[in-house]
């Protein structure tokens, strides 16, 4: 748990080896309230840091998810199709969205660690 | 009486405002040739009476729809609608808030878009309906948007069968996707195959059943090619009625049904407004236009309904919404809800099957005059006859004789070599006497 890290827009991504996994965070999914659908990228999409990649919908709004990393997508969570509230229930870890490829690993110097996104997210309140 | 608000001061005050001359300086951006360079030739103001008496003589110049025998359709149909419809959506239940976004003051509204809802998703045998578009063609430009979102593909097959206004919006609509459009000569015929066109980039297939030309086709075989190949099969139906004798598009594997709801509840207004129907698959509803109306319970645990999935709309999401349509035609879809309602499932077939029989009665009399083709092997309420001259004349002369003949194949496919074509629509309206008429002055021109 301790490699993870956080992007401004409160997206998460753990790397292990050369892929990584994304989602989004505790908080996120606290603002959003129930989570009733997820709009996942197709496998083998390439993506871009910071470019659209998903959409989270709940009972209040519809979000987009953007990408914390470049790369190619390699696997989606479809058990958010019928368990859309795994978001809720698990942001950071059975809810999470799709595993990338990374393209470029350098990118993962720009985000929060777990310590400095718990900083930003007190310094929001 | 003056309508116009502004005074010469005001005008001078906005302009100066504003840092320009003229009302003129405002318009130097639209091209000279587009702009008028004297005014209008209309006359100067009259009373009331003096305008009704003088518009009165005008219209009655015009050979209107319910005065002579009258065979024209092409996407607008001439049905009876019955009394009672234009009363009942006039009544005060319905007069509730234009858009129905609370609930708690637009119950009226909401449940009778639910019970349109319901009827559109059992006539076309799709499992959900929105509250309806503008019209046919705007509803057929919908569905090829949205089957390049469910895809994810950019390539759109369009049946040369599918009304030549319904292309024209559906290619006006996708101008700016950077997606490409390929279109099948049109198919007076009845015979093209589609599923050649068919490859792995393909978003939807659309397809109009009846077809602008009249013929009846099982999808079938065309919906399985789709399927094969991950497009959706759209299917325009531009007749309503129709449904109530054809199998749904839904039970022959359609993914997406569009259609136009104007036969039922609805004159044919001069071209509008009319009423565009649109029905999909649930497990494509995040992706559909416009609104969409659920049931719900309230506080004290009683039926209610509500618009609901609104964030696929633009007041949630903004550039994100699935269309920039956020409105539906509530009147007609009103009207049609309660046509169909005093109808009746029964009643709805009855009507269907006397739309048909007095079609057939049409093309066979038409088919024993000399020269004259009927087309079609199969139609529902409209059939495709060829002349032995060019059609655009000899409606002009039938129209002479106080005859509508129909709609001359040339006049929405100008330049397809297809002038000799004639689009012959009957409905319930049709009489026997129509009929003979039709056959006898059709004779007459003819000879």
């Amino acid at each position: 748990m301790s490699d993870i890290r956080f992007t401004k827009d409160h997206e998460w991504v753990r790397v292990e080896g050369d892929t990584a996994t994304v989602g989004i965070s505790e908080y996120a999914q606290e603002q959003l309230g129930d989570v009733v659908f997820v709009e996942l990228p197709t496998v083998g999409a390439d993506v871009e840091a910071g470019g659209d990649a998903a959409v989270v919908e709940s009972v209040k709004a519809a979000s987009e998810v953007y990408s914390p990393v470049s790369g190619r997508i390699v696997e989606i969570n479809e058990d958010l199709e019928a368990s859309p509230s795994l978001v809720n229930e698990s942001a950071e870890d059975e809810g999470w969205f799709w595993r990338i490829e990374l393209s470029d690993p350098d990118e993962l110097d720009e985000l929060m660690t777990a310590k400095d996104y718990k900083a930003f997210l007190e310094g929001l309140d | 009486m003056r309508y116009l608000p502004h005074t010469a001061q005001d005008r001078r005050a906005m302009l100066q405002t504003i840092g320009v001359g003229s009302v003129d300086d405002l318009f130097v951006d639209v091209p000279r040739s587009a702009v008028l360079d004297k005014p209008l030739d209309l006359p100067n103001h009259a009373g009331e009476l003096a305008v009704e008496r003088a518009l009165g003589k005008m219209a009655a110049r015009n050979v209107a729809a319910g005065s002579v025998p009258f065979f024209v359709g092409g996407g607008a149909y001439r049905h009876h609608v019955p009394a009672a419809v234009d009363h009942l959506i006039q009544r005060s239940e319905f007069l509730t808030a234009y858009t129905p976004y609370q609930p708690e003051v637009s119950q009226g509204t909401l449940q009778v878009l639910f019970e349109f809802q319901t009827q559109v998703a059992l006539l076309t045998g799709m499992e959900v309906a929105n509250a309806s578009m503008y019209d046919g063609a705007t509803a057929c430009a919908e569905a090829v948007l949205m089957a390049n979102r469910v895809t994810r593909r950019r390539r759109t097959v369009l049946s040369g069968g599918l009304h030549p206004q319904y292309r024209a919006v559906v290619e006006t609509q996708s101008r700016f996707l950077d997606g490409s459009i390929v279109a099948a000569a049109p198919d007076a015929g009845g015979r093209e195959d589609l599923i050649g066109m068919i490859d792995a980039d393909t978003a939807c297939v659309v397809v109009q059943n009846p077809t602008f030309f009249g013929h009846l086709h099982d999808l079938r075989k065309l919906a399985e090619a789709c399927h094969a190949q991950g497009a959706l099969l759209v299917v325009a139906v531009a007749e309503t009625v129709s449904l109530g004798a054809v199998t749904p598009p839904g039970a022959m594997g359609a993914d997406i049904v569009v259609a136009e709801g104007q036969s039922l509840g609805n004159a044919l207004n001069f071209g509008g407004p009319y009423l565009g129907l649109f029905a999909a698959r649930e497990k494509f509803v995040r992706q559909m236009p416009g609104r969409l109306c659920g049931e719900t319970v309230d506080a004290d645990g009683r039926r209610g309904f509500v618009l609901t999935l609104s964030t696929r709309e633009q007041h949630i999401r903004r550039e994100k919404a699935t269309s920039n349509i956020c409105t539906n035609s509530g009147l007609c879809s009103l009207a049609f809800t309660i046509h169909l309602s005093l109808l009746g499932e029964d009643g709805f077939k009855q009507l269907a099957m006397l739309n048909h029989a007095r079609a057939c009665a049409a093309a066979a009399r038409l088919s024993g005059i000399p020269g004259v083709d009927v087309l079609n092997e199969s139609f529902f309420n409209e059939f495709t006859v060829r002349l032995p001259k060019p059609a655009a004349a000899v409606v002009e002369a039938m129209a002479g004789r106080n005859v509508l003949a129909g709609i001359p194949v040339s006049r929405l496919l100008p330049g397809a070599g297809l002038d000799d074509l004639l689009l012959v629509a009957a409905t319930e309206t049709t009489t026997e006497e129509d009929i003979a008429t039709l056959g006898d002055a059709l004779g007459e021109v003819l000879r």
